[in-house]
């Protein structure tokens, strides 16, 4: 029988794999899809948890559903700065972007 | 009357701000205001003092200049500026612009064609200001603003020939020297403020006796004194008067003889009070009085300045006024203050009339100038009888007056030195007389090849002018005025009960045998040449050296400023570099290099930003988690 713990491995999991591509990854791509999985490990959460512990609301999948916009909001918005980027410097290697520093 | 002597005190300022401002190019214009000043100066207080004398209630007008209320336990600030016109500040007031204007005319030929001349007429009226300031002041705040305006125009006017180097010098020793004094006198009069809330003369006047501390009142009346001290240049602040003499003659005549330097005698005189409620100081004051005045006729012996001869001679009859002050008696004090204004106003102008002639200070390059100058010569010898004081000229009254008093008193001690100083009074001013007026010329080598002549009218007039007052006016002080007019000086100035003038042949006698004898071997020595004066200092050889060396003073001085002052300078001068600057400057380097450091954690990267931020979140979770640890898991 799958549980709620099942599901939180899973979700544990792939947060884990979406954190060490965002924080490993040298390609913004590639951090900003270990950003979308992190994301998604925790609309599994959510819904994992609605559904095995307060089946009779739909809160978890609501959240699920803003955390989805959200994600796609900040998509675009990352995307079109990846863009611009790219159009200047031709690579998008995260760790050459260090003007901010000092 | 009181309007009165505000306009005559700020008369001189006018003339000061109008020849700095407007007519410094036309020089006679800037004599002009600067003598017209003066001269309404003058006249305004005499008609003061003539009014005084009709009536001496004094006039007191005081208004409120500084006022800050009392705030919760903070004791208030309440400072007044006021005129105080009574016998005392009438009669000096009278003796400065009389002074004062007599220099100014004088200088009018003895500064003719000094490329300075509006500046030197300039700094005159702010000199003459600053006084006549100080004399109208009628609180101690007021009387020490004046007092330090005094000793800026004495600097001003010592180092006048700026370009000179030892008038430079000069003058920078004489403020430096006057500092020490005043910073005595400041702490002095902020003591009495602390103690009594005021300045004011009249108020402590009714509250000092009444004050029960006589421990507190001597240490403040000392500490006051030192203003004096400095200001009259008694030992052992007197090294800077004899130096002052670099500046232009009629300068050491207003002055550093006849005015500024009487300002301290002025001062113990107006705070009588205080000095006089502890005996103790009395006692000093005329000690250190008694022991310059003889000091500084020592020293005078030896000397070959024409100039500092007189100044020694300065320093030896404020020595007279303090010791007559010490003594008790004011009017003594005050008295030869008077006389002592004009006869050696008198003197100094003199020996500016024979410097002018001659431009030679040595008294042994000089001779025979009787026949050339003939008034300047004979008005020198009347002040210096006066001076020696012969009966019946104006030194003899006050210098009898001051003898009396010290006898009366029963400092015997002090008047014997009292006639010793006499005794050597006579002795030089005669020896200063027989070398440069009478004797054999000196040949035109070493006068400089300069024919000497008899100076302008301008500087002749007041000359004779001060001559004739050198003669009369110690009559005021004389029993006989006493007999004619039923008043006499002592019946004006006093302190306490009037005192009644009175010939005391016990006194007299003595007095003027010493004179006569001073002057009888001046003349023996230095007139008939009995003896070779060099013979007699070949025989005192090292006598003669520490005289001629002032006793070493200043050299002892100079040692102990490169020793203990400069040495003290340079501990000063590490702690403040090494250690406050050091401790400022590694706070400052502390900052920027641990700034430096910790920049370096900035990366500009997002992930490692990122790495950070999730690595604290697991070690938070991991700490909240475990219990062993206080967290907080079921």
């Amino acid at each position: 029988m799958i549980g709620l713990t099942h599901y939180l491995i899973l979700a544990a999991l792939l947060f884990s794999i979406g954190l060490l591509g965002a924080i490993a990854k040298r390609n913004a791509i590639s951090v900003f899809m270990g950003i979308e999985l992190m994301l998604n490990s925790v609309n599994i959460n959510f819904v994992a948890f609605n559904h095995f512990l307060h089946p009779q609301f739909l809160a978890g999948q609501a959240f699920a559903i803003f955390v989805i916009v959200v994600a796609a909001a900040e998509v675009s918005v990352g995307l079109a700065i990846i863009l611009a980027l790219y159009r200047r410097r031709a690579n998008t290697g995260v760790d050459e972007l260090d003007l901010l520093k000092w | 009357m009181s309007t009165l002597a505000i306009i005559l005190t700020v008369a001189p300022l006018a003339a000061y701000a109008v020849i700095v401002f407007f007519t410094s190019r036309w020089k006679a214009l800037s004599a002009g205001i600067a003598i017209a000043a003066t001269g309404t100066s003058l006249a305004l207080s005499i008609w003061l003092l003539l009014g005084m004398i009709g009536d001496p209630t004094p006039v007191h007008v005081s208004m409120s200049w500084l006022s800050i209320p009392h705030l919760g336990g903070i004791r208030g600030l309440d400072i007044s500026m006021g005129v105080l016109v009574d016998p005392l500040s009438s009669l000096m007031m009278t003796i400065v612009s009389f002074v004062a204007f007599l220099v100014m005319v004088y200088s009018l030929g003895y500064m003719k064609g000094d490329e300075g001349f509006s500046r030197y007429f300039a700094y005159l009226g702010l000199f003459t200001f600053s006084m006549l300031g100080l004399v109208i002041a009628d609180n101690y705040f007021q009387t020490f603003v004046f007092w330090e305006l005094v000793g800026l125009s004495s600097y001003l006017l010592i180092g006048f020939w700026r370009l000179k180097d030892s008038a430079a010098e000069a003058s920078k020793k004489a403020f430096v020297t006057n500092r020490w004094g005043d910073f005595g006198f400041l702490v002095g009069i902020l003591l009495l403020f602390t103690i009594f809330g005021t300045f004011d003369f009249a108020v402590l006047a009714k509250e000092i006796p009444a004050y029960e501390h006589l421990g507190l009142i001597a240490l403040i009346a000392v500490l006051v004194f030192t203003g004096p001290m400095g200001k009259s240049a008694q030992v052992p602040f007197h090294v800077w008067l004899p130096d002052a003499m670099e500046g232009p003659t009629p300068v050491s005549a207003l002055i550093h003889a006849a005015t500024m330097v009487a300002a301290g005698v002025y001062l113990v005189a107006r705070g009588f009070v205080l000095f006089q409620s502890v005996p103790q100081v009395m006692e000093l004051i005329a000690w250190i009085g008694g022991f310059t005045a003889i000091f500084a006729a020592l020293i005078a012996l030896v000397q070959r300045d024409i100039k500092r001869i007189l100044a020694y001679s300065t320093l030896s009859q404020l020595g007279y006024m303090f010791l007559a002050l010490g003594a008790g008696s004011m009017s003594a004090g005050m008295f030869h203050l008077t006389t002592h204004a004009f006869f050696k106003a008198l003197l100094f102008l003199g020996a500016g009339s024979v410097i002018h002639a001659l431009h030679e200070q040595d008294i042994f390059r000089m001779g025979g100038l009787s026949k050339k100058m003939p008034v300047t010569t004979w008005t020198f010898v009347i002040g210096s009888l006066s001076l020696a004081g012969l009966f019946p000229l104006a030194g003899f009254w006050s210098k009898d007056e001051i003898l009396l008093v010290a006898l009366r008193e029963g400092q015997t001690a002090l008047f014997v030195i009292g006639l010793v100083t006499a005794f050597l009074t006579a002795f030089y001013m005669f020896r200063l007389i027989f070398t440069v007026f009478f004797g054999e010329p000196v040949p035109a080598e070493h006068g400089h090849g300069h024919q000497a002549h008899e100076s302008p009218v301008s500087m002749t007039g007041p000359l004779v002018l001060l001559a004739l007052l050198s003669v009369v006016a110690g009559l005021v002080g004389s029993p006989w005025w006493q007999a004619w007019f039923g008043s006499s000086f002592g019946s004006f100035i006093f302190f306490g009960e009037p005192e009644a003038p009175h010939l005391d042949l016990a006194v007299a006698l003595p007095a003027t045998i010493v004179a006569v004898l001073g002057i009888g071997i001046a003349w023996l020595v230095y007139g008939k040449k009995l003896v070779r004066h060099e013979a007699l200092a070949e025989r005192f050889r090292p006598l003669h050296t520490l005289l001629l060396n002032k006793f070493y003073i200043d050299e002892f001085y100079a040692l102990v400023f490169k020793w203990v002052m400069m040495l003290g300078g340079r501990v000063f001068d590490w702690f403040d570099h090494r250690v406050i600057d050091g401790t400022f400057d590694g706070l400052g380097s502390a900052t920027r290099t641990s700034g430096g450091k910790l920049r370096l954690l900035q990366t500009g990267r997002l992930q490692s930003y990122a790495l950070v931020l999730f690595g604290a979140v697991a070690v938070a979770v991991v700490l909240v988690s475990t219990n062993l640890i206080g967290g907080f898991a079921k």
